[in-house]
């Protein structure tokens, strides 16, 4: 099941695998707004609505349990179903779409009433301080497989329950209706999936941003998982719900993280209001149970790895040096906060967010406002000649003499020249070496941060001020060599593995970190890519001179394990589901687990093994508990913390959409982040007569996002040379638009041209009773490189994803006319493009006053135009 | 022509190989003509072939990078790789490009507040002035307690976006060093 991603054009070379599956016999099914060549060799093609795939995946849900499709020994023991929930908690269907806690005050929700009975349950991931315990209140303590749980799944309040429940009205004839997809082909779907779960089978869900780029992008994939949980397809072979990422090495940006609100290995980053000191930030972001019940190791260890010798347990490891958070302080919000003048000075390493990032013309502005501006890339993108380059200069609004940013252009070294690892999707680190010496002043950005540590340091050697001991202390002794001084990588990486502090040996596994200031770790997850001093990540041992699961080649975090949670691939007792479907088991003889991978579980713990009320920590897992990293060691079909907008996945309409919702009177994401700004205008909610067409945006084979990797080749521009619209027929003849010539496409934020591509592969669907057209954008073109076109991401305005601060980009609305683009103002940032429109309310009442509430200060600003 | 010559074009007729010289598809040793089977790939001729990854899609498909005299004379897929094993997409293929091409520029440009124009300057003296600018910035613009009264010891001043093709390494140290000068608005790609 591929949705929400265009595999065969995206990621080319992974899809061989999906062709090789195809030809063992596996169905192929499509879910997508268009038709590609992913489509082309499924068994099936499903176009549906852009930002209508919760509806489906919920109509999923529905069939599953109500047609006893489910994998009953899997379910009831490996997710949270039986689970008794809080009487308190109300559901979606009782509060007009909302779900209980919602807190108008505020606008956000506690997730109070969302608890399992009895037990305070504390989240993985996600949202873990969104319920910091107001005056030190506990968590109370959540006994594995204990408690109030229900194993015949009937009671009414158990998970299982409220989740049949919340999807009843998710039916086939919803799908027909809100998704455009016809009932038949749903139930097809529905039956070939089903009919490929179970003890001998397994499915597998692949997706890319065509399931995150929304403004409620996070409960796409958490629909997903519910699917895959009911079906017993996650941590089985064959199984999963893989994240097809777009660059070499975002998994590994995730992992050590350049994101704001986390430190590596998915640590959280202090927040100012509670994170007071290294035991308040450990009370917090630590759970009692599972294993996030290990985060002070990780903690301490990460902060012996950054101050060293400065880090001791009397000064609680200088956690007092970390910054603390306020709040969103993500790209957009920032971004915002640039455009109002708050910002001197921005670097951006191999990015190019003026075409990238939403709404280019917001960006300029921001950039416009900068002191100095950094840009490090292979030649001058958008983004760093923003001020002679943009549709605002060209039409003379701006004069490049106005603009006071500094601008520094610095070449880089391509990864032939330099050392280094990328994390590619499966989290799999690989070493790449190098190969030649950059050419000129290029430089790997190790050598520019490397010499930039060391100019600071000593820009500020001799500083008694206590802001600067953070600088001062901290480890910055990476050996150089070369006549360009460039840092040694792996000595980057040996700090990333780990060693421990007295002779510097490095630490086999993240199992053996302490919480005593005895070993320091740059990223826990990344123990044992260098165990033993040996470059893990170098090993390239032939496909064809290892196991299927070439566990020699490359390393994967966590401990090599190649796939997640695979103790569920055996089943409660230790054995394997089917022999079929054997991958990891409970060996009696050696009391261990044993199998082809590296067993996700902890080595010698029985399948029979529970835990007690006096248990703590990593012993309160329970032998049948797969999701060792979930408090309560299961899969969570109901999220009773850590999201921030409701504890299942429901359908809300985008923040711009052609039609109403259909199931809820809450029409959009309550949670979602909004930028309240002139210049980011949005449309009417729905029905939006200016902006009649739904629009959505995609990549191509021969591009690369912002095209800085691949507008500047030849040999790939030939191939993609210019900007082009997707359109149906009926579209066309409604508009007047001809194939080959141009079209004008027009939202409140931007006006671009591009050539017209007439095609059946963008169908236009019959959607809640009236016709739906929707307009497809490949969006890597920008003004600079060998083939220029408009940035289609001028369209598109700042809406946010409330968990994750991902923009909306898949799915919007705009209009389009045939002929170039007029002499007229293309940005909204030099004035309103469109007379303001007031249409129905996204919110119900109580949620109205959401958009300040995430942190977005950005919200409140009514800063004036340009 | 002698006779001996005359044996030999018999001998490599296309028709005889196929029917006795088991090449029945002719896509085999009967393909080949006197100057195709001189013909050598560009990579033999490599003095060093180094391990990579491609830098594109998340996929992770193994590179071979040929280095001959300190020049890269070409990238091919490493067929070694059981992600990829030894193939390429269009944007993977090109990579001999990306990393070769005229398109790169090899010195550091700057440009002056109001200027229409780069400027080169030495790359030395640029990393001076980035230097200095970083350290202004933070001395003007440092908080120690938020406006509610909280401890939070940093700088708004400046921001930093990363694409996600850099090294995990790379990745490390921009987080920690501008960890360490209070910066907390760091983002990557990975956001968007």
């Amino acid at each position: 099941m591929i949705q929400g991603s265009n595999m065969a054009e995206c990621h080319p070379v992974g899809f061989g695998w999906v062709m090789e599956a195809k030809r063992r016999g596996a169905k192929i099914i499509h879910v997508d707004p268009r038709f590609t060549r992913t489509s082309a060799v499924a068994d099936i093609h499903v176009p549906l609505r852009a930002g209508s795939d919760i509806a489906f995946l919920g109509a999923l849900v529905n069939y599953i349990i109500s047609n006893d499709l489910y994998f009953r020994d899997y379910v009831v023991n490996y997710t949270n179903a039986p689970v008794i929930l809080s009487e308190d908690f109300r559901d979606t269907d009782d509060l007009d779409g909302l779900f209980s806690g919602w807190d108008p005050s505020k606008g956000r929700y506690s997730s109070a009433s969302w608890q399992y009975e009895g037990a305070d349950v504390f989240p993985a991931s996600g949202q873990r301080e969104a319920e910091a315990p107001d005056g030190g209140g506990g968590v109370r303590r959540l006994v594995q497989d204990s408690g109030e749980r229900d194993t015949s799944l009937q009671h009414p309040r158990c998970v299982f329950q409220v989740v049949k429940k919340h999807y009843a009205r998710y039916t086939p004839e919803v799908v027909e209706s809100v998704c455009g997809v016809p009932r038949d082909l749903f139930l097809e779907v529905a039956e070939q999936l089903c009919a490929n779960s179970g003890r001998e089978r397994t499915s597998a869900f692949c997706y890319a941003v065509g399931w995150t780029q929304h403004s409620i992008g996070v409960q796409y994939i958490r629909a997903a998982s519910i699917v895959q949980l009911l079906l017993g397809n996650i941590g089985r072979p064959g199984g999963g719900i893989l994240a097809l990422r777009g660059h070499a090495s975002i998994q590994g940006s995730t992992d050590i993280p350049t994101l704001y609100n986390l430190l590596p290995g998915y640590l959280p980053m202090p927040k100012a209001a509670n994170d007071t000191s290294l035991e308040t930030y450990i009370s917090l972001n630590a759970s009692p149970t599972g294993w996030w019940s290990q985060l002070p190791r990780y903690i301490v260890s990460l902060l012996k790895a950054y101050f060293g010798d400065a880090a001791t347990p009397d000064n609680d490891f200088c956690y007092d040096y970390l910054p603390r958070l306020t709040g969103d302080h993500s790209h957009m919000s920032t971004v915002a906060d640039m455009a109002d003048g708050k910002l001197r000075g921005y670097f951006v390493m191999g990015e190019n967010p003026t075409v990238g990032s939403m709404h280019g013309a917001l960006h300029r502005k921001g950039l416009r406002k900068l002191e100095w501006l950094v840009v490090r890339d292979f030649a001058p993108t958008e983004t760093a000649e923003f001020w002679r380059d943009a549709p605002e200069i060209a039409r003379g609004e701006v004069e490049p003499t106005d603009i006071a940013t500094e601008v520094f252009f610095f070449p880089c070294a391509a990864h032939t020249e330099k050392d280094g690892s990328f994390t590619n999707t499966q989290r799999m680190l690989q070493w790449h070496h190098a190969a030649v010496p950059p050419p000129g002043d290029c430089r790997s950005e190790l050598h520019f941060l490397y010499h930039l540590g060391t100019r600071l340091k000593r820009l500020y050697a001799g500083s008694a001020d206590p802001k600067d001991r953070p600088l001062l202390d901290l480890t910055w002794d990476y050996p150089t060599s070369g006549a360009h001084d460039e840092p040694d990588a792996e000595a980057v990486l040996a700090e990333v593995n780990g060693f421990r502090v007295a002779d510097r040996a490095p630490v086999a596994s993240f199992t053996e970190l302490a919480d005593d200031g005895s070993t320091a770790c740059g990223c826990w997850i990344y123990s044992g890519s260098r165990a033993g001093g040996v470059n893990q990540t170098a090993r390239r041992v032939p496909a064809g001179e290892q196991s299927w699961v070439a566990p020699e080649w490359g390393w994967a975090w966590p401990a090599n394990r190649r796939l997640l949670y695979n103790r569920a691939s055996a089943d409660p007792e230790g054995r394997p589901w089917s022999e079929r479907k054997r991958y990891v088991w409970w060996d009696e003889d050696e009391r261990r687990w044993v199998g082809h991978d590296v067993p996700d579980f902890i080595p010698d713990r029985p399948p029979s093994y529970r835990p007690d009320g006096d248990s703590t920590g990593i012993d309160t897992i329970s032998g049948n508990s797969p999701f060792v990293m979930q408090s309560d060691g299961k899969g969570w079909l109901f999220a009773p913390n850590g999201l921030l907008d409701g504890p299942l996945p429901t359908h809300y309409e985008p923040q711009e959409s052609v039609v109403d919702n259909e199931l809820y009177p809450q029409r959009c994401n309550p949670a979602r982040m909004e930028w309240r700004r002139r210049d980011n205008p949005y449309h009417r909610a729905f029905d939006d007569q200016r902006f009649p067409y739904a629009i959505t945006t995609y990549r191509l084979t021969e591009h690369h996002t912002a095209g800085g990797m691949s507008r500047w080749l030849s040999w790939l521009s030939e191939l993609q040379p210019e900007l082009f619209c997707e359109v149906s027929p009926e579209l066309a003849s409604e508009r007047g638009l001809v194939n080959g010539g141009w079209a004008t496409i027009t939202t409140a934020r931007g006006e671009i041209e591009t050539r017209v591509l007439v095609t059946r592969r963008v169908p236009s669907l019959r959607v809640r009773g009236r016709t739906v057209h929707q307009i497809g954008l490949p969006y890597h073109w920008g003004g600079k490189g060998l083939v220029v076109g408009d940035a289609v991401n001028e369209l598109i305005g700042f809406v946010a994803d409330p968990n994750v601060s991902i923009q909306e980009s898949k799915a919007l609305t705009g209009d389009i006319a045939p002929g170039r683009r007029s002499r007229n103002r293309r940005v909204v940032t030099s004035g309103a493009l469109a007379p303001a429109a007031d249409g129905p309310a996204r919110d119900l009442p109580a949620a109205e006053g959401h958009a300040g509430a995430h942190g977005s200060k950005a919200a409140e600003s009514r800063e004036g135009d340009a | 022509m002698s006779r001996d010559d005359r044996t030999g074009l018999v001998a490599r007729w296309p028709f005889l190989q196929q029917l006795i010289g088991g090449d029945r598809s002719a896509f085999g040793s009967t393909a080949y003509s006197r100057r195709t089977s001189a013909i050598r790939a560009r990579t033999a001729e490599a003095d060093q072939v180094v391990a990579s990854v491609c830098p594109y899609c998340a996929v992770g498909c193994g590179q071979s990078v040929y280095v001959k005299s300190g020049r890269i004379i070409d990238i091919e897929g490493d067929p070694d790789s059981p992600v990829s094993r030894g193939r390429l997409c269009p944007k993977g293929a090109a990579t001999f490009q990306l990393v070769t091409g005229a398109h790169r520029v090899s010195s550091v440009l700057y440009r002056r507040p109001h200027a229409t124009e780069w400027e080169t300057i030495p790359l030395e003296t640029a990393m001076d002035m980035v230097a200095e600018r970083v350290r202004r910035t933070r001395e003007e613009t440092w908080e120690e307690t938020s406006d509610d009264g909280a401890r939070v010891r940093r700088t708004l001043g400046f921001a930093h976006l990363g694409g996600a093709t850099l090294d995990n390494e790379e990745n490390y140290l921009i987080k920690k060093l501008f960890t360490a000068l209070g910066a907390i608005q760091i983002e990557n790609q990975a956001r968007i």
